[in-house]
C-alpha cells in the first residue's frame, strides 16, 4: 500500500469520526458564548445517539432519526438551562449532572427500546437506513482531497455550517448579541437584550448540536448502538471549544487534529504496521494536546491582551439586582 | 444658560417611585418632573438613590410601585427596549460597553431594526459622521479594550447620539474623567442639550450643578428632600449641607506643619514598559517624612499608578531603590510592605481594595488574619470581628445595612469608606492613597480628606495621589507633579499656584515659558 492511499484513508477516517466531534463542538461553541458552561456533553450525546438510533430503528426514517436525536438534545439542556439561568445553580455541578443522568437514562433505555426477538435491547442491532458516504463522481478520485468528497450528508452539511455559523457569529446583529451577553451580560441587559432569553435559546442548541454529533456515532460512524459508545467525546468536546478559542472558524481545526489522532491508531492497525506508539498514549495525546496548546494560548494571551481569552462571563450566572 | 420652556407637558415625569434592596429602601416614594430643554441636576450623598431611580426610568431595575409618564402618557418601561424606544437614554455610571468588541458594534448592539447582517459600512460612516458633527473622535474600528477611558465615554455619547435620544440620563459622566476630558465633555453636552435635548445630570462635582442645570433636585437616603430651580441657590455650601442634611466644613482642621524623620525614600526608581519604548516611571526621587502630606498631581495615566504600585510591592522596578521607614523595601513582595508598615488605599476600588463577595465586616478585618486578636490557631475569633467591625463602621460611618452585607451592595462612597476604614486603622505609619475621593459625594470626600490629615497630624506620612489641584492645594503639605512618568517639579503647597502646577502637569518645563 502506497502513502498517498494511507493518508487518503486517514484522512477520510479523520472526517468520519471529527463530523461528530465537529457538531458538538459547534453546539457548545454558541452555549459558551453567551456564558454558559454545559458539560453535560458526554451525556447529551450520548442520548443523542440513542435516540437517533432508536428512531432509525424503529421507524426506518433517517430524517425523523436526527429530529429525534436533536429534540432529546434541547431537551436534556433545557433541563441544564432551567438549573444554571433560572435557579442559578453551579454550571460545572449542573453539567456534570447532566452527564451522569443523560450517560444512565441512555443505557437504560438501550435495553428497552429493541425488538423483542433481541430482549428488547438495541444492542447489537444493525439497521438498514444509515448515512452512508456519497462519493462526487470525478472528484473523489482525486488523491487525498478525494477524501473530502467521498462522506456522508451529515460531513458535506457541515461544508455549509460550519462557515455559516462563523459568519453567524461574527457578522449577523444575533451573533453580535451572543458574544456580548457572554462577555458582558449587564452591558448585554443595558442594551434592552434579555440575557435569560439568549441564553436558554443557545444552550437549547447547543443541545440540539450535540445530539446531532450523537446521532452521527449511531447513524453513520459506527451504525449501531452500544452502552457508552460516545466513549468520552463530550469530554473532548469541552477541550475542543478551548482549543477553538470560542471561534466557531477554528472549531474544525481542533476536530480535525484530534479526528485525526484517533483515527491514526485505527489506520495504524488496519494497514498492519505494528504499533510504533502504544495505543495508550494515542488514547490520552488529545488531553496532553490540550494541556499544550493551553499553556501556548496563555503565553501567546499575555503578550496579546486576551485575543484568545474565553468569554468573560463564561460560568457566571447573571441577574440585573446583581453589582 | 438659556431660558427653558415650562408652558408644556413634562416630557418625564416619576410618581411616587419606591424600589426596595435586600435591607435598603433604595428609593421611597420619589417623585420627579423634567420638562422639555430642561436640565435638572439630581444630587445626594452616596447612596441616596440616584442610580437606582434613573435605572427603573431606563427599564433596568422594575419600580417596587409608582408610575411613570413620558411625554404625557402613562408609560410602561419593563426592559431598555422601551425606554429606547421613547427616545430615553442613559449614560450609565459604569461604562456599559463590551470590552472585546469595536466601537460601531457596541454602538449598535441590541438595536432592534437592524438588518440580519448589519450594513457595517454605512454604520460607520454614519458613526464618523455623528462625531464630525459633535466633535468626538473615535475610531469606529478600535476595539474598546484599547480605547483609553475618556475615549470610552465618548462611545457612551455615540451611543446616545447614534439612538437619536432626545431625554439624556448621564449618571456622573465625568468622575472617571481627567479635567481636561470632563471639559471636553461638558462642551458635547452643552451642544447636545442646544439641540433642545432634555437631562438628568447626576454628579458631585457643585460647579458643573451651577454651569449646566436649571433645577436642582436632591435625594437623601433615598427620599427626594428638595427641587428648586438652580437660580435661587446662592451659595455652593447650600447644595452641600440639602445633602447631608448638616452643614459640612469646607475647611479641614489641621494642626501645624511639624515634619519629622524621613519615612519614605524613592531614589531614581526607573520602570520600563514590558513591549520597550519610554519608561513608564524615569528616575523618579522624592522623599516624605513623617508628619507630612505629600501630594502627586498630573493627569492621569503620566506613571502615578505605576508608581504608587512600585512603592506597595506590586510592580518590579527595573532600577532605583525604594526605603520604607529606613529599610531597602525594592521589590519586596506586598506583605513585606504591608509588614514595614505601609497601608494602601488602590484607585481601583472594586478590584483591588474589597473582596466583593464578602461581607463588610470581613472586609474590614480582613488585615489582622495574621494577628493573634483575629484567629488563634487559624481558627477566627467571630465576636471579636464583630466587635472590631462595628467599632469602625462606627467611627468612619459606614453606612451599610448590617456588617453582613456583602460589599459590593454598598453605594461607592461606602465602599471607599470601608476601605479607608480598614488601611487607616492598620496603618503602621506610611499611609498610600490614591484618588480616595474618587465619585464621592461632598460629605464623604469631606471625611475621607480630614482622616488624611489627622494621619499626618498623627506623626504619619501621607502620599496622596489626587487629579484635583484643589484637594491637594487644601490637603497636601508638599505637591510633586507628575508628567510622562516624571516628576517635574516639587513644590510647597502653600506657595503653589493653581496656574503653575496647571503648567507642569501640561508638561510645561520649570521657567522656561
Ligand atoms: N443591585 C443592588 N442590590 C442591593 N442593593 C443595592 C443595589 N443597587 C443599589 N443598592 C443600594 O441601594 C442604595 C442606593 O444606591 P444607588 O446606587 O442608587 O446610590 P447612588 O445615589 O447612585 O450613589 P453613588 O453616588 O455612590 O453612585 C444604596 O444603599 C445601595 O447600597
Ligand atoms: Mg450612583
Amino acid at each position: 500500500m502506497n502513502l498517498l492511499d494511507f493518508i487518503t484513508r486517514l484522512l477520510a477516517a479523520t472526517l468520519a469520526m471529527g463530523t461528530s466531534l465537529t457538531y458538538a463542538t459547534l453546539g457548545e461553541v454558541y452555549t459558551e458564548k453567551t456564558g454558559i458552561l454545559n458539560l453535560g456533553m458526554e451525556g447529551t450525546m450520548l442520548m443523542g445517539a440513542l435516540a437517533g438510533f432508536a428512531t432509525a430503528f424503529n421507524t426506518g426514517n433517517l430524517l425523523l432519526a436526527l429530529l429525534m436525536s436533536m429534540l432529546v438534545g434541547a431537551l436534556l439542556s433545557l433541563i441544564h438551562a432551567f438549573l444554571c439561568i433560572t435557579m442559578r445553580a453551579n454550571q460545572v455541578v449542573a453539567g456534570l449532572a447532566i452527564t451522569m443522568f443523560g450517560t444512565g437514562l441512555a443505557n437504560f433505555l438501550g435495553q428497552r427500546l429493541g425488538p423483542a426477538t433481541n430482549n428488547f435491547n438495541l444492542t447489537g442491532m444493525n439497521i438498514a437506513n444509515k448515512f452512508s458516504n456519497i462519493a462526487i463522481p470525478g472528484l473523489s478520485g482525486i488523491p487525498i482531497i478525494g477524501a473530502l468528497f467521498d462522506v456522508s450528508l451529515l460531513t458535506y452539511a457541515l461544508y455549509a455550517i460550519l462557515p455559516f455559523s462563523w459568519f453567524f457569529m461574527y457578522k449577523t446583529k444575533h451573533g453580535m448579541v451572543v458574544r456580548a451577553v457572554g462577555e458582558n451580560p449587564r452591558t448585554a441587559a443595558a442594551m434592552g437584550i434579555s440575557v435569560t432569553k439568549i441564553r436558554y435559546l443557545y444552550t437549547l442548541i447547543g443541545g440540539m448540536f450535540a445530539g446531532l454529533g450523537g446521532a452521527c456515532l449511531s447513524l453513520s460512524f459506527i451504525p449501531s448502538w452500544n452502552e457508552g459508545m460516545t466513549g468520552g467525546k463530550g469530554w473532548i468536546v469541552i477541550a475542543l471549544v478551548i482549543f477553538s478559542t470560542w471561534n466557531p472558524g477554528r472549531v474544525v481545526i481542533g476536530t480535525l487534529v484530534f479526528g485525526g489522532i484517533t483515527s491514526l491508531q485505527f489506520s495504524l492497525q488496519a494497514a498492519g504496521l505494528k504499533m510504533v506508539i502504544p495505543s495508550q498514549f494515542l488514547g490520552f495525546s488529545p488531553y496532553l494536546i490540550t494541556l499544550v496548546v493551553l499553556t501556548a494560548m496563555t503565553i501567546i494571551n499575555q503578550k496579546k491582551k486576551g485575543s484568545f481569552a474565553s468569554p468573560s462571563a463564561l460560568g457566571v450566572s447573571f441577574a440585573i439586582d446583581d453589582k | 444658560m438659556s431660558e427653558k420652556n415650562t408652558d408644556e407637558t413634562p416630557v418625564v415625569r416619576m410618581v411616587n417611585i419606591t424600589k426596595h434592596f435586600p435591607g435598603v429602601l433604595a428609593n421611597d416614594s420619589v417623585d420627579l418632573t423634567l420638562h422639555r430643554g430642561e436640565v435638572l441636576a439630581l444630587l445626594g450623598e452616596n447612596g441616596a438613590g440616584k442610580s437606582t431611580l434613573m435605572n427603573m426610568l431606563v427599564g433596568l431595575y422594575r419600580p417596587d410601585s409608582g408610575e411613570i409618564f413620558v411625554k404625557g402618557k402613562m408609560a410602561e418601561i419593563n426592559s431598555p427596549q422601551d425606554s429606547m424606544a421613547l427616545g430615553i437614554g442613559m449614560i450609565h455610571q459604569e461604562f456599559m460597553l463590551v470590552g472585546n468588541m469595536t466601537v460601531a458594534e457596541n454602538i449598535i448592539l441590541g438595536m432592534k431594526d437592524l438588518p440580519f447582517v448589519p450594513p457595517m459600512a454605512d454604520i460607520k460612516a454614519k458613526i464618523t459622521e455623528l462625531s464630525k458633527r459633535y466633535g468626538l473622535q473615535v475610531y469606529p474600528d478600535k476595539v474598546i479594550q484599547d480605547l483609553s477611558v475618556g475615549e470610552q465615554q465618548r462611545v457612551e455619547i455615540l451611543k446616545l447620539l447614534y439612538r437619536g435620544a432626545d431625554i439624556l440620563i448621564l449618571d456622573e459622566p465625568t468622575a472617571v474623567l481627567t479635567p481636561g476630558e470632563a471639559r471636553d465633555l461638558n462642551e458635547i453636552l452643552k451642544k447636545m442639550l442646544a439641540e433642545g435635548k432634555s437631562a438628568i445630570f447626576i454628579t458631585h462635582k457643585m460647579d458643573e450643578v451651577m454651569e449646566f442645570s436649571h433645577t436642582v433636585q436632591v435625594l437623601r437616603r433615598g427620599k427626594s428632600v428638595s427641587s428648586c430651580p438652580t437660580n435661587t441657590i446662592k451659595r455652593v455650601q447650600d447644595l452641600a449641607n440639602m445633602m447631608v442634611g448638616r452643614d459640612i466644613l469646607f475647611s479641614l482642621d489641621r494642626g501645624p506643619y511639624k515634619p519629622t524623620d524621613v519615612m519614605v525614600e524613592a531614589r531614581d526608581i526607573t520602570v520600563l514598559p514590558i513591549g520597550g519604548g519610554k519608561p513608564v516611571l524615569d528616575k523618579v526621587s522624592f522623599s516624605i517624612r513623617g508628619g507630612e502630606i505629600f501630594g502627586i498631581a498630573g493627569v492621569a495615566g503620566n506613571g502615578q499608578q505605576q508608581l504608587t504600585e512600585a512603592l506597595t510591592g506590586l510592580l518590579r522596578v527595573d532600577s532605583g531603590t525604594i526605603l520604607l521607614n529606613g529599610k531597602d523595601m525594592t521589590n519586596k513582595t506586598p506583605l513585606q510592605v504591608i509588614k514595614s508598615g505601609v497601608s494602601h488605599i488602590p484607585a481601583d476600588r472594586g478590584r483591588m481594595g474589597v473582596v466583593g463577595d464578602m461581607s463588610v465586616g470581613d472586609n474590614l478585618s480582613m488585615k489582622k488574619y495574621r494577628t493573634q486578636e483575629l484567629s488563634s490557631h487559624s481558627v477566627i475569633n467571630k465576636s471579636w470581628v464583630r466587635k472590631f467591625a462595628d467599632h469602625l463602621i462606627d467611627v468612619f460611618t459606614i453606612k451599610t445595612p448590617s456588617q453582613d452585607t456583602s460589599v459590593k451592595f454598598l453605594s461607592g462612597g461606602n465602599i471607599q469608606k470601608t476601605i479607608l476604614a480598614r488601611e487607616i486603622d492598620s496603618c503602621g505609619g506610611i499611609l498610600i492613597a490614591v484618588y480616595p475621593s474618587r465619585g464621592l459625594d461632598v460629605g464623604a470626600t469631606e471625611a475621607v480628606r480630614q482622616n488624611l490629615i489627622k494621619q499626618r497630624d498623627k506623626g504619619n506620612a501621607v502620599l496622596l495621589v489626587s487629579e484635583e489641584l484643589e484637594e491637594l492645594l487644601m490637603v497636601a503639605d508638599k505637591i510633586a507633579v507628575m508628567f510622562e512618568g516624571r516628576i517635574m517639579d516639587i513644590v510647597d503647597a502653600d506657595k503653589a499656584s493653581t496656574e503653575r502646577l496647571g503648567m507642569l502637569m501640561a508638561g510645561v518645563e520649570r521657567e522656561d515659558v
